[in-house]
Formats: structure tokens, sequence, C-alpha cells
């Protein structure tokens, strides 16, 4: 089943939650909505569901106009943040509650919760309450729950948020395993970029109603669209530089930037994450004159794999987070110490012009 | 509030003080009343309490009009309960405060008032009166004028008993429910309505034992008929005024009698009551903890 967004609007109030949102959801996809709070892909989700109706637009489902579709008969899967499993109700009768409303013969419905149990590995639990069960159980007899009922669709709203971080990571890797087994076109929406990237295939970063870049993980990791995406998806030294004649300055290092090729210069943001910088001992530094930049560490803070390493370049107020693999760092014949000096050496950096549109 | 503990140390004479206190008030104004209408009632054996009961025509007419006004007064309030509730817990529109405190309206006014401001509706010489009398509908002075005024002083025992739960409980459930294909109807009676069992059997025997109970309003509004409008609370004043107190007492025990049996019911009830609350807190728990998570996942 492929899902279609046109052009979907919706406001509360005065607050517009989407601004004209087209998304295309290919068959078999598991396509991550990311983004901050308030960023509208709740909303969207919502509204693929049939639980919030649109203000403007359309939604399809494999060319199939279904935009004024009741909930009841769109035959989606939806996981509730919160699960909003039926409290009074035991595992095996929430399981089943689909099947129940639908008038399916008991023999039916035993076999399939009993199926369904085992998919989510919950085999022997179907006569507790949802109060007996731990946070990751609730939160696999939800998504047995949605799909006892064979949706052509499967949408998780914010699926592993009430979870403690060890369960998260396992029922992530499981929910990945499970998608690849039954191959159903699934929608996610969450806030957390690691769990996007880890589970997707295909991420939509989101931020005030609007979509800011859809791709791949590599590509919108590797090719932020915007600044927004940029600075979303975590850890980024942020440096306000100026664009000239096709190069942007970083501390007075080049960096190539063709998109802009006038003479005039502008403003523009220079992003660079910490692990696309370099250390090297300064000894280096007068080799590569002009695309090295001396600096002093100011803290080193050794977080397992990797090895943070903040430094202060020469002439400058401002600090930039290097990060280093730890067994990298062992090679690099530096001195991790504060007070040392180094050569930091930008490997890659993104460069935005604000409103490039209006350069003539 | 801090101090307030250590004080309680200094002050254990002043503590046994007010816990006298209390039972003394408790004892004279409650207990010892109600006791006396049972020793009352029973003084002259069971027999003669039972025959005061049944041997009186008007006073069986009199417990057979509660018996029949009560539950229709609470099942209407049960219908309204439930659905105005879910209106005001489920949705937001204007004039919805307004609506709230409206529900509360008949705590706050006299049941007088209350029969007075029906009369004043639905009497001959009211409002609808031509209307009502065209139609040769009889309500004030008649069983109907009796269940409106019923209805009209426990009208909010219900409604005001669902409100917070159903604001606690959150609509996703019924939500999931809509989602796995559940029609209106299967939502409200698979889940909404298994989710509010209990707290609406709470106003249900509270609205019951105010029906049965109720005195200003009907009195008012019934006319005082003997064998056609008196209800129990009616009969047991009737019957006082006319110096037969032992009558009057065997009828007041039967209604300090049902009083009892809804205390004892209400005490079971909000246990269970308390139990929901307490499960609801635990599935609010589990997400707490996750915020906490989140925190810690960002310091690292």
């Amino acid at each position: 089943m492929s899902i279609h967004v046109r052009s979907i609007s919706k406001s509360f109030g005065s607050f517009t939650a989407l601004d004209r949102v087209s998304l295309d959801v290919p068959e078999g996809t598991l396509l991550a909505l990311l983004g901050p709070s308030g960023s509208g892909k709740t909303t969207l989700l919502r509204i693929i569901a049939g639980l919030e109706f649109a203000d403007e637009g359309s939604i399809e489902e494999d060319g199939e106009d279904i935009t004024g579709r009741h909930a009841r008969e769109r035959e989606v899967g939806f996981v509730f943040q919160h699960y909003a499993l039926f409290r009074h109700m035991t595992v095996f009768e929430n399981i089943a509650f689909g099947l129940r409303v639908r008038k399916v013969p008991q023999a039916e419905v035993t076999a399939k919760v009993e199926e369904l149990l085992r998919l989510v590995r919950l085999d022997g639990l179907g006569g507790r309450k949802p109060a007996q069960l731990s946070g990751g159980q609730r939160q696999r007899v939800a998504l047995a729950r949605a799909l006892a009922i064979r949706p052509r669709i499967l949408l998780l709203d914010e699926p592993f948020g009430a979870l403690d971080a060890k369960v998260r990571v396992e029922l992530r890797q499981w929910l990945r395993r499970l998608h690849d087994e039954i191959g159903m076109t699934s929608v996610f929406v969450t806030h957390d970029q690691e769990e996007a990237f880890e589970l997707a295939d295909t991420v939509v970063v989101m931020n005030h109603g609007k979509i800011e870049q859809q791709g791949t993980p590599d590509e919108v990791f590797d090719h932020p669209a915007t600044p927004f995406v940029m600075d979303f998806l975590g850890n980024v030294n942020v440096y306000h530089g100026r664009v000239e004649n096709g190069r942007a300055f970083w501390h007075g290092i080049p960096i190539d930037y063709p998109d802009y090729p006038h003479a005039q210069a502008r403003e523009a943001r220079v992003y660079l994450r910490p692990h696309e910088l370099e250390l090297s001992p300064p000894a280096a530094v007068a080799n590569r004159l002009g695309t090295s930049l001396p600096a002093s560490i100011l803290r080193v803070t050794r977080t397992g794999s990797i090895t943070r390493v903040t430094c202060r370049p020469h002439g400058s107020e401002q600090e930039l987070q290097v990060d280093v693999p730890t067994e990298m760092a062992r090679r690099l014949h530096i001195d991790l110490e504060p007070g040392t000096h180094v050569a930091i050496t930008p490997r890659k950096a993104r460069v935005f012009v604000p409103d490039p549109e209006y350069v003539i | 509030m801090i101090h307030t503990r250590p004080s309680t140390d200094h002050s254990k004479p002043l503590t046994a003080l007010l816990v006298a206190g209390a039972f003394g008030v408790v004892g004279l104004l409650i207990v010892v009343p109600l006791v006396n209408v049972f020793y009352e009632a029973f003084a002259r054996g069971p027999g003669a309490w039972w025959e005061a009961l049944v041997h009186d025509p008007d006073t069986r007419h009199a417990i057979w009009l509660s018996l029949t006004v009560a539950p229709v007064a609470v099942a209407i309030n049960t219908l309204f309960g439930i659905a105005a509730a879910w209106l005001v817990a489920r949705f937001r529109f204007p004039g919805r405060s307004l609506l709230i405190s409206f529900f509360d309206v008949p705590f706050s006014v006299s049941p007088v008032v209350a029969g007075l401001a029906l009369v004043l509706i639905f009497g001959r010489q009211g409002l609808l009166g031509p209307t009502l009398a065209w139609l040769d509908w009889k309500i004030i002075f008649a069983w109907p004028g009796l269940v409106l005024a019923t209805t009209f002083v426990t009208l909010p025992l219900v409604v005001r008993e669902l409100i917070p739960v159903m604001e606690a409980i959150g609509p996703e459930e019924e939500l999931a429910a809509v989602s796995l294909g559940a029609s209106g109807w299967q939502v409200f009676w698979r889940v909404t309505l298994p989710n509010i069992r209990w707290a609406l059997l709470h106003g249900i025997v509270l609205a019951n034992a105010r029906a049965m109970g109720e005195f200003g309003a009907v009195y008012v509004v019934s006319g005082h008929i003997a064998g056609a409008t008196d209800t129990m609370p009616l009969r047991v004043e009737k019957l006082f005024q006319e110096y037969r107190q032992p009558a009057s007492m065997a009828v007041a025990s039967v209604l300090a009698g049902l009083a009892l049996v809804t205390l004892v019911a209400k005490f079971v009830i909000e246990r269970r009551l308390e139990a929901e609350s307490r499960d609801l807190a635990a599935n609010r728990s589990q997400t707490d903890s996750l915020d906490h998570t989140k925190v810690e996942g960002a310091v690292a």
C-alpha cells in the first residue's frame, strides 16, 4: 500500500500545524517523520490515520482518494505513543479487539491472537492485564493489537518514546526485523534522530509544519538541505563568516562554494560536524598554511569509542568541538591535554547563505 | 508545612482535644440521632414495626412511590450524566466552563426554590400551564412532577463524578478502538463504560440516596396528597405531624437503613476507585521514567 499526501494544511486556532505538506510513501517503505515537538509530525500521522482531518489537501492510498474516510474504515494499524491499551481487558482481549468488533468466529480469533502473541514474543502472557506488563511488553501488545486487523499500513506515534534506553534499542532492532519480514508500509514519528536513522529507509525532517528534507538516512545526514536540518541532526560547529567569488571563509580558511560566484560579499554560515574536523600536530601546519587552523586544546572528554576534544582557535573566542575516534587518538602523536597546541583541518563543511534566491 | 510534624509532638493534648471534639460532634449530631431512630422504630418490637409499614395503605403507597420515582430520576441522571460528561471531557467548545458551572446550580439553590420554579413553569398557572392543560398532561401534583423535582436536585451527582475520571483517562483508548474498527456504540460499551464503571456506580449510589431522601423540592411539587403524591420522606413528616410517632419512626428507619446501605456501597466502590486511579498513576509513571532516560542520554 503506497500513501500519497497532497498539499495538506491543518490549523488549530491560530497555530498552523501543517502548511501545504506533500509526501509520498512508496509501498513497503519504513519511513520516519523526524522533527522537534510542534513540527507537525504527529498531526500528519494522525491525518494519515483518519484520527484528524485536514483543512485542505488530500490523501491517496494506491491512487484511491481516502481524504474523507473515517478512521474506522481506513484499515490502518495505529500504535499510540502511550500504547492506549484497554486497561480493563487482558492482553488476549486487547489483541482480539479488532477481530471481535468484526465478529470474527471465536476459533479464528484464538488462532490469530496466539499467532500474534508468538510474533511479538509474549507467548503465555495472554491472561495478564496491561498494568502487569513492563513498558516494552505493553508496546509489543499495542503492536500486536494493531497488526491483528491486517492493516494495509502501520502508523506508530513515538513508538519507543516511553521506554528506557536499553529496551528502546532492542525493540528498535526487533521492529526493523519485523518490518523486513512482513514488509508492510510503515510510518513512524520520532524526535530522536538516532532512532530515525537506524530504523528508517526514508527520513523526513519536519519543522514548523513543513518538510525540510526527505531522503535516505545517508542523504539527509551527509547532505543536509537546510541549516535547520544541519542543526537538528545534532552536534555541529557553526561559524558566521562570509562568502564571495565562489568561496566561503571559515576562520580565514577558504571553502569552495560555487553556488555563489558573485564578487559582492554576503554573510554565510559554515557548519562543520565534530567528526569532520581533523587534528594534527602543529609542526604540520607550516606545510599546509591556509588549510589548517592553529588552536589550543581546552578540554578532553572520553566517551567510549569517541574522544571529544574542545579547542580554541588562536585569536578567537569561539570553541570548536572535534571528535576523534579513541583508537585514532593514540596514533595522532598529540598529547591530548589542555594547553597543547594543535592544527585543525576541516575535511568537509557545509555553507548556507541566507535567502540565496534573493541574490542577483 | 515543614514545622507541622514537630509541632504536633509539642501539642499532644491539643490533638487529643481535637480528636475528642470531632468524635463528640459526629456522635451527637449523627450517631446518636440515627441510633435513636432505630430505637424508636423498634421500641415495640419488629412485629409492630412491620405492621406500621404495611398496614396503612397510604404508607404502602408512599414506599411504592419512592421506589418508582427514585429509579426513574436516577436513570435520567445516569443517561444525562454520561452524555454531558463525555461532551465536556472530550470536546472544547465556547461556553464549556459556563455549562460546567450550570451543572452545580442544583447544589447551590435551595430545593424549595427549585420546586417553586418548576411549579411556575409546569403548574396550571405556569408558563406552560395552558399547553399542558390542552394536552391533558398533569405534571405538578402528579408523578411526572415528582420525577422532575427529584431529577433536578440530583442532577450534578453523576456528571460531577464522571468528568474528572473521564478527563484523567483521556481519549486515547477510545481512539484506539475506533482505529481498530469499532463503531460508536462498540467504543462506548466495550471501552468507555468499563473504564468509568466504578465512578458511574459511585454517582448512581449517591444520586439514589439523595433521590430517596429528597424532601424540599418534592414537597412543593407534590401537593402532599396522601395515597397519591406522598413519597417516603413526605410520609414521615405527615405521620409525625399527625402524632403517629411509631409509624413515622418506622418509615424513617427504612430511609435511615437505606443511608447505611449507601454508606457501605460507597465505601466499597471508593476502594475500587482508588485502586483504579493507582493503576492509572502506574501507567503514567512508566512515561515519566522515559524523560529521565532522555536527560541522562543528553548528559552522556
